[in-house]
């Protein structure tokens, strides 16, 4: 993928941005659709709503770039090209699952694509993803680390102990929180003394920014940026809060009921990036991507359950 | 040009620690050390020193005091095909990174269904004495026996401390690897050469017929003298040293208790659902003898631990109580036997602070 002199209203970038989008949100709202029959037995927490925060980093990365998310990680295991056979499979608790059938959801990884792994327990990544990026150091590999996380995590005291360490080694990281404001149903504001998650990360010495739009290519474009700095000229770690909104409730397909109070000024990222996308365009990708779902949840339907022998395997390495 | 390998060479336990852990940096780029104080000029305990100026600080880390950030921050680094070896001062500072150790480290290989290995270390020390009081002397080893994904091992001579650091860094898995300070300053003949000491695999230290005694860590030292004691009662104590606690080798101790009849488990630690519980369950599971076997647990006094060296000596088991026991369960009730006192110069001579 390439990284330098994007033209940001280039074609490509919009229609790859938007198939992104389109593709991760038809994928999650099918999954909404299936979960009432009960053939996904895994608690799903969807990301519909802020697949552009997640969609405009991973299209800045390249391939062996490792990112490391959370429970809400579809969009940024799709995001970031891991298998979607895979991963319905393991929705469906199925051997042929991206981890066999033990993972489920919440802890889908693709190591081929550098979806290193989403954990369950809120911030449980971050320290992680630091010390990914320290390896990377120690080598000396020209690739980068995102975390990404949500405002709750950073509430958590990994999350400071680990931007310290980051700040302290300058590591070859980008750390994105997925600001959708909410922990389950409690607010930002009843949790946090004051709703200033950049500035908290800037007094680590890093060089910390808010991104207010929702938008694919904004968030595009400041990864693209921070990558360059960090890969070019060592200037890790750096951070970001993106602002952005989930409109089904915390876990489960439903909406939520308190929508009304959905923020006028936070964007839908796939209405705004229609707007630049050719009728022609998306009537291709609408039938792409129907087709690879179809497929995909025709292999998780047929492929087998993991065999007995199979719960004693990988205990130990 | 291979290097010498003189076997009667005899070290500290913690320059054996020290010694395998220069000799695995050498060997593979991807061993590093992290901990806070690592590369200070005490260097836990001699443990560590002279590694940062033979490899640098990128390899010896001192670390910001965020234990539950430098758990995850190994465990990431092992993921990216690194070898961490996580140092805690004392055991005890352990329970501000159990999230990253239980619900992380333990589980990624398993819960991600193979796709990755977390091959780290973490190296955690049990403070005793000289008032180290009740955050600075816990051993809460058996924690991690409980959860599948870790394995454990408490070595207590020189030469098992540096062939199972071995094994533990060359380790796929998190591997807790537990120290007592007491056994720092010990003595004892080890090869100069890199080997392993296995896991799963316990060492009979001295063999006999009328009971088995099992000893974890420190406590295995007072089992020895305990059986010194006995031997001049006329009893012969076979006394196993597991090491391995996760896996643990229980064929050996059940062949020994096959043979005794009599079994006794000190561990470095608190009794209820504590390693001793889980030996003893092992055996009853899977002894094959038919004749009632005795059986009794020993361990730390179930309280906190308290600093006045008076207090202390009664919350420790010491060898004339292992021994007294011993005798009292082979002759199944209580006697008037008393034992010779063997000294422990390890505790009495212990100087603090730390």
């Amino acid at each position: 993928m390439k990284n330098k002199n994007i033209n940001l209203n280039s074609i490509e970038l919009i229609n790859n941005l938007y198939k992104s989008i389109y593709r991760i949100r038809t994928i999650e709202e099918k999954i909404a659709l299936i979960y009432p029959t009960d053939q996904i037995k895994s608690p799903v927490h969807l990301s519909i709503g802020q697949e552009a925060v997640t969609v405009g980093a991973c299209a800045a990365l390249v391939e062996t770039d490792i990112v490391f998310g959370t429970y809400r990680g579809h969009s940024l295991y799709l995001a970031k090209g891991g298998d979607l056979k895979g991963m319905m499979a393991e929705l469906y608790g199925k051997s042929t699952g991206v981890a066999g059938g033990k993972g489920g959801s919440m802890h889908l990884i693709d190591t081929s694509r550098g979806v290193m792994g989403m954990s369950a327990v809120v911030a449980t990544t971050i320290p992680q993803a630091a010390g990914y990026a320290y390896a990377f150091k120690l080598r000396k590999q020209k690739n980068i680390v995102v975390s990404f996380f949500g405002d709750g995590a950073t509430e958590e005291g990994v999350f400071h102990e680990t931007l310290n360490f980051a700040a302290l080694k300058k590591l070859p990281m980008i750390f994105v929180c997925e600001n959708n404001q909410y922990a389950v149903l409690s607010h930002q504001s009843e949790r946090q003394s004051s709703s200033n998650i950049t500035e908290r990360a800037s007094v680590y010495g890093m060089h910390s920014e808010k991104i207010d739009q929702n938008d694919a290519q904004a968030i595009y474009e400041k990864i693209n940026w921070a990558r360059n700095q960090i890969v070019e000229k060592g200037e890790g770690p750096i951070f970001f809060e993106c602002m952005t909104e989930r409109y089904r409730e915390h876990v489960g397909p439903n909406e939520r009921d308190d929508i009304k109070t959905r923020s006028a000024e936070i964007n839908d990222p796939l209405e705004q990036l229609s707007k630049l996308v050719s009728y022609d365009f998306k009537e291709g990708v609408s039938k792409e991507v129907d087709l690879e779902l179809n497929e995909a949840i025709d292999f998780a339907d047929k492929s087998s359950f993991p065999s007995n022998d199979t719960l004693y395997q990988d205990v130990y390495a | 040009m291979p290097k010498s390998n003189r076997r009667d060479r005899s070290i500290t336990y913690a320059s054996a620690i020290n010694e395998a852990t220069r000799q695995l940096m050498a060997q593979d780029d991807s061993v590093f050390v992290l901990g806070i104080g690592v590369d200070d000029p005490r260097g836990i305990y001699g443990t560590t020193s002279n590694l940062s100026s033979e490899f640098g600080q990128d390899r010896v880390v001192n670390m910001p005091l965020a234990e539950d950030a430098i758990t995850g921050i190994a465990s990431g680094s092992s993921m990216a095909g690194m070898r961490p070896i996580v140092v805690h001062e004392r055991m005890d500072f352990m329970l501000l990174a159990m999230n990253q150790l239980i619900n992380v480290a333990a589980k990624s290989h398993y819960m991600y269904g193979g796709a990755v290995k977390v091959p780290m270390v973490v190296r955690s020390i049990i403070g005793r004495s000289w008032g180290q009081g009740a955050q600075h002397s816990q051993a809460l080893h058996s924690f991690f026996m409980h959860i599948p994904g870790l394995k454990v091992i408490a070595p207590t001579t020189p030469h098992d401390a540096k062939g199972a650091l071995v094994a533990s860094v060359r380790d796929d898995n998190p591997v807790i690897f537990v120290e007592h300070r007491m056994l720092h300053n010990y003595k004892g003949q080890v090869p100069e050469n890199l080997y392993e000491v296995p896991f799963g695999k316990a060492r009979v230290l001295r063999t006999g017929g009328d009971i088995t005694i099992v000893g974890i860590s420190h406590a295995m030292v007072e089992c020895i003298r305990a059986a010194k004691s006995l031997a001049a009662a006329s009893i012969s104590a076979e006394v196993i040293d597991p090491i391995s606690l996760s896996p643990i080798d229980v064929q050996t101790i059940c062949e020994s208790v096959e043979k005794t009849g009599n079994l006794l488990i000190v561990d470095n630690g608190w009794t209820p659902c504590g390693a001793s519980a889980e030996i003893m369950s092992l055996v009853i599971e899977n002894v094959q003898r038919q004749d009632k076997v005795k059986m009794k647990r020993m361990g730390f006094e179930f309280v906190t631990s308290p600093t006045s060296k008076i207090l202390e000596d009664l919350y420790y088991p010491d060898s004339r109580r292992i021994a007294k026991n011993a005798y009292d369960l082979i002759m199944g009730k209580k006697t008037d036997w008393e034992p010779d006192v063997q000294e422990s110069p390890e505790i009495d001579e212990f100087k603090g602070p730390f």
